[in-house]
């Protein structure tokens, strides 16, 4: 069972408090962007994933805790939560996960 | 005494004996023993019969690793234990065990035909033989194997023990408590660090147990043992759990440790825990769990008598026992010597060290040549004879092709040592191969946990008490007197005169793999090694291949032609040892295994004798049977007393969200296809969700409390998939938008009252709504009092009839409830359950989300259109409705039908054709998602997702069910008050 850093409460709490939500960062078109968009294009943001051996960011919920949604990285092999964010920052560079993991 | 007993030796009491039986025949150990150790006292080898050739079988080891003596611990009814390992259950007064896998009895054995047969079981033998006919399966494969390849009996009745669970938390976790473990807690201890520490056995000690002329700082292994652990003892941040096996190595060091209470315990008051399940979340973990020895692959390698060195060691040096009379010792490893010399010294006859190696040290010979063995190099056994019981061997030597005969009753193998992985492999640890150990290593850590000692690789006491003391934080470094490790070598193959197709040389005892299995396995095709493990089963019985799955890798390696290293190591897995499940389900028992949500109305319910059915999680009444009524009876009497005059019914499972906040519209707006802009304060709306892809989601009725104010209901079962839905896109894609989303399921009970007489009923109780026709009408919501408990009493209706939903406050559920009930009497008012519910619903031809829908249908589908917003520029699902595939031509929509037999009621999910006629497989147009007989119609009805449905009204379809194929004509699915007048009644 992992130990999860809600970055909203600020601290480790168990897994069980918490939901997986998905892949991160895939952007809801906006209603007009949605009108212009092909067939194709919509499908690629309905369901296609990266599905990424190694480092991951993905959504979770702190369910049974703040009841917040945020972001994290998450090495998809090791099973390590590199770190987690606030939902709305954007994707972490290269380098703020490789500081993340010092 | 028992006969192979050396009295004044091990830890075993000579002053308490111990009575107990196995198969029925009583036996007297000591306190202290193992059941193992109690039946080799005796004499006794043959434990049980194998899985698959069921040949006799005997005890191996001495541990947790043993792969034969399996029994079945019988503590009376519902608590008989299967697949106990002897080796690690202690006796006691009264136990009783019994042998497996034999049938009349141990030594007479009527599926031994299949050892006979052997030639005919060879790897892959299932998956070659057991695959057609396929109707062969029920009545000829299935029970063959069932009685063939039992690892003992399930208990026949439930468990009537308790189980316990707790969670723990420390800084440092030591798994092992031999020399590496016992002395990482000494040096963790003294640097105030929160300590655990856990073995499996029942003392403490691992090999110091057993360990002879061993001097620690120039004390007794023993005297050192019994310091540190009175040091440990007394110190208060230290924990020493004993009889506790460390099951399984999750995330983030979290281990999962279960303690044996009471099984040691000859009777055990009712009520106490029999295990209790430990989840330990530690800063550090130090895993000492030791080495493995491993076994030789030799021709008759499995007879009873032939078991592992070291145990013959421990036996003696622990237990006092004696493992035979007359001892062959079979070796590749320096390690075994110590063994020999050990027993001999205990005055037992070593008849020969055989060793495959054609040199030794110096120091290694001489003491054999003090000891006067005969020691004979370069060679290897190549029979082994004795029925039951080994009672002889021939020593084949390769080189001169010299063959000697040995008497024995027992033989010692050795074939090195196996660092035990298990643990560090279940937290992703790396390994890698030692050459020089001929066996896998710790490498680089996934978690903040380290290997110590043998587990490591680093065998020898002073090597596993100096990475103790380092892993625990300290820097002592101890000197110790102690026989030389040694080093050894591995073989894939023993030379053998004996044609390898007459030799039976088992590498997986409990799995009854061979060496020729392996083989067998590579040539044909399977050059993974995963393939290779479950193709020939080796390695995936109850042991995990603790003393196999290193031979059967030499094995593997040699025969695909690869280096070991190249060919990797299969994946440990979570229970080290077997497991119960009370130890796993703990507390989750009975009523706890599964929490019953009940409404505040329910008691009432169950005192009115209703039938209950779950719904999700909930339990809600189903029907409520009359003077013997069957749920046919009942439901039709439910219906028609709804119908005729008055029905209440208990809602509140349904969910409920309240959308609050200036931009509640708006959001309203994005999470449903219906438009909210136009519904007044006061007013109600029957809600449609879809998800993103389309596809309807959710349905509820929807009142606007006020301009900023929504009482969102969702289905029962959808309550908390739609609240995270919502809460999900108000927090990501929505953060622009002021709302705020409060979960009130359980805050309010909700009465349905449906019926010509509903607003009869209510209107005495009701205060400060008006509730005539004009004033208060259909789809509409007010707020007021009811029996003087505040409500929001909703006018809707899900019968058709006259209805309204009276939303209290939870705890006056009840009161409200029977107040009405009571009051009600008069117009001869009925209780009904969820069935009838399901029956008039469907009469009108209202969806049940997830019955009638299946995550595949869109809102033209199911025929509402109606309820997608058309001026909207956004929702979630709208641009997905416009997918090619959403609109194309020929999906299935949902129709009604009606049985050209209207007494035929057609079953949920019978598959509909159009021509009865087609070849099998037929064409199939879709299934029945509703069925009912309808007591108002006076004949069933059905709803049913068709291809192209609502072009095909009138036309008859064909429902084939077993013995007869049903007629039906496609409708629209509104089969009662298609006009809605019965909503109007005054
Ligand atoms: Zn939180």
């Amino acid at each position: 069972m992992f130990e999860i850093h809600c970055p909203y409460c600020d601290e480790k709490r168990p897994e069980i408090e918490f939901a997986y939500a998905g892949e991160a960062h895939i952007v809801r078109p906006n209603a007009q962007d949605q009108g212009e968009m092909s067939d194709a294009d919509w499908s690629q943001y309905m369901f296609i994933r990266d599905n990424v051996r190694g480092e991951h960011c993905e959504r979770w919920w702190h369910q049974h805790g703040c009841n917040m949604f945020f972001n994290a990285v998450r090495h998809t092999v090791t099973d390590k939560f590199v770190m987690t964010y606030k939902m709305g920052k954007s994707r972490p560079t290269a380098k703020q996960i490789a500081d993340a993991k010092k | 005494m028992s006969a192979f007993r050396k009295s004044g030796r091990g830890m075993v009491d000579a002053s308490k004996p111990v009575n107990f039986t196995f198969d029925g025949k009583a036996y007297q150990g000591l306190q202290g023993d193992t059941l193992a150790s109690a039946l080799l006292a005796n004499g006794v080898h043959l434990t049980g019969r194998s899985f698959k050739y069921h040949r006799p079988r005997g005890i191996v080891g001495a541990g947790s690793e043993e792969p034969n003596a399996l029994v079945a611990f019988d503590r009376g009814e519902g608590r008989v234990t299967p697949n106990v390992r002897a080796t690690t259950l202690e006796i006691f007064d009264g136990l009783k065990a019994e042998s497996q896998n034999r049938w009349p009895n141990l030594k007479t054995d009527i599926g031994g035909f299949n050892n006979i047969f052997s030639m005919f079981f060879p790897a892959g033998f299932y998956n070659k033989t057991f695959k057609w006919p396929a109707s062969f399966w029920d009545k000829v494969y299935e029970p063959f194997i069932r009685n063939m390849a039992g690892l003992g009996p399930a208990p026949k009745s439930s468990d009537p023990d308790v189980y316990a669970s707790v969670y723990g938390h420390c800084d440092v976790l030591i798994v092992g408590a031999g020399p590496a473990g016992i002395a990482a807690a000494v040096a963790a201890a003294k640097k105030d660090q929160r300590v655990i520490l856990v073995d499996e056995q029942a003392e403490p000690g691992g090999g110091l147990l057993s360990a002879q002329n061993v001097e620690i700082d120039g004390m007794a292994a023993q005297d050192w043992l019994t310091k540190s652990l009175t040091t440990l003892r007394k110190a208060d941040n230290v924990t020493v759990m004993l009889r506790s096996t460390a099951i399984g190595y999750y995330h983030d060091n979290f281990v999962a440790v279960n303690e044996r209470l009471t099984d040691h315990i000859p009777s055990v008051e009712p009520g106490r825990s029999r295990e209790k399940l430990h989840r330990i979340r530690a800063g550090k973990v130090i895993l000492a769990q030791g080495g493995i020895e491993r076994p030789l692959v030799f021709n008759g390698n499995d007879r009873p008598g032939v078991m592992l060195a070291s145990a013959a060691q421990t036996y003696l040096g622990q237990y006092g026992v004696a493992v035979g009379n007359e001892v062959v010792v079979f070796t590749s490893h320096d390690s075994a010597y110590q063994a020999a010399f050990e027993l001999a010294d205990a005055n037992i006859s070593i008849a020969a060290i055989v060793d495959i190696r054609d040199k030794i040290s110096g120091d290694l010979q001489q003491a054999v040549e003090a000891r006067a063995i005969d020691l004979i190099l370069g060679s290897s056994v190549s029979k082994t004879s004795g029925k039951l019981r080994i009672n002889g061997c021939e020593v084949y030597t390769a080189s001169s092709g010299k063959k000697q005969s040995f008497q024995c009753d027992a033989l010692l193998m050795s074939g090195g040592w196996t660092p035990s992985l298990h643990l560090w492999s279940h937290s992703k640890g790396g390994i890698k191969w030692d050459a020089d150990l001929a066996a896998y290593v710790p490498e680089q850590a996934n978690e903040n946990a380290v290997c110590v000692g043998a587990c490591n690789g680093n065998f020898g006491i002073e090597a596993a008490l100096n990475a103790g003391t380092k892993a625990g934080g300290g820097r002592k470094k101890f000197k110790v007197k102690e026989p030389e490790f040694g080093s050894g070598v591995v073989l894939d193959h023993l030379p053998n005169y004996i044609d390898s197709s007459k030799q039976k040389a088992f590498v997986d005892f409990q799995n009854d793999v061979t060496e020729k299995d392996i083989k067998l396995a590579v040539r044909e095709g399977f050059k993974s090694i995963e393939h290779v493990k479950r193709y020939t089963t080796n390695g995936m019985a109850t042991d995990q291949g603790k003393t196999s799955n290193l031979n059967a890798l030499e094995i593997a390696s040699k025969a695909v032609g690869k280096p070991i290293e190249k060919v990797g190591l299969t994946t440990f897995r979570p229970p080290y040892t077997p497991t119960t499940f009370g130890a796993l389900a703990g507390y989750r028992d009975g009523e706890l295994f599964d929490p019953t949500r009940k409404t505040a109305i329910d008691p009432w319910a169950e005192a009115q004798g209703a039938v209950f059915e779950p719904v999700g999680i909930w339990r809600r009444a189903w029907y409520f049977p009359k003077d013997g009524e069957d749920m046919h009876a009942a439901v039709a009497r439910e219906c028609k007393a709804t119908r005729d005059s008055l029905g209440i019914f208990d809602a509140s499972t349904l969910g409920k969200i309240e959308v609050v906040g200036p931009d509640a519209t708006k959001f309203m707006n994005l999470m449903y296809s219906n438009s909210w802009t136009t519904l007044k304060p006061g007013r109600c709306r029957y809600g449609l969700m879809l998800r993103e892809d389309g596809y309807i989601y959710d349905d509820g009725v929807v009142a606007r409390m006020a301009e900023d104010r929504y009482h969102v209901t969702t289905t029962s079962g959808g309550a908390p998939r739609v609240y995270r839905h919502m809460e999900d896109y108000l927090q990501t894609e929505f953060q622009h938008l002021d709302v705020w989303l409060t979960s009130t399921t359980e805050q309010w009970a909700v009465i349905a009252i449906n019926g010509p007489n509903a607003r009869k009923l209510i209107e005495p109780f009701v205060e400060g709504i008006d509730l005539s026709k004009d004033a208060f009408p259909h789809m509409a919501v007010r707020e007021g009092k009811i029996c003087g408990v505040p409500t929001r009493l909703f006018r809707v209706s899900f019968t058709g009839e006259l209805g309204f939903e009276i939303n209290i406050p939870s705890h006056y559920g009840r009161t409200v409830w029977e107040t009405l009930f009571e009051a009600g009497q008069s117009y001869e008012i009925c209780p009904y359950g969820t069935e009838t519910m399901h029956v008039l619903r469907a009469e009108k031809g209202f969806i049940i989300v997830g019955q009638d829908t299946d995550g595949t249908v869109t809102p033209h589908d199911a025929g509402m259109g109606w309820a997608v917003a058309k001026k909207k520029k956004d929702f979630v699902g709208m641009r997905s409705l416009k997918r090619s595939d959403l609109i194309a031509d020929g999906r299935k929509h949902l129709i009604g039908l009606l049985t050209d037999d209207p007494n035929v009621v057609l079953e949920e999910g019978a598959q509909i054709v159009a021509d009865p006629n087609q070849p099998i497989p037929m064409d199939m147009l879709g299934h029945v998602t509703s069925s009912y007989w309808s007591e108002s119609l006076g004949r069933s009805v059905a709803m049913a997702l068709v291809k192209d449905g609502f072009n095909r009204m009138d036309e008859t379809l064909h429902v084939p069910m077993p013995g007869t194929t049903h007629k039906a004509k496609v409708v629209k699915p509104v089969f009662y008050d298609p006009k809605g007048e019965r909503l109007n009644v005054v």
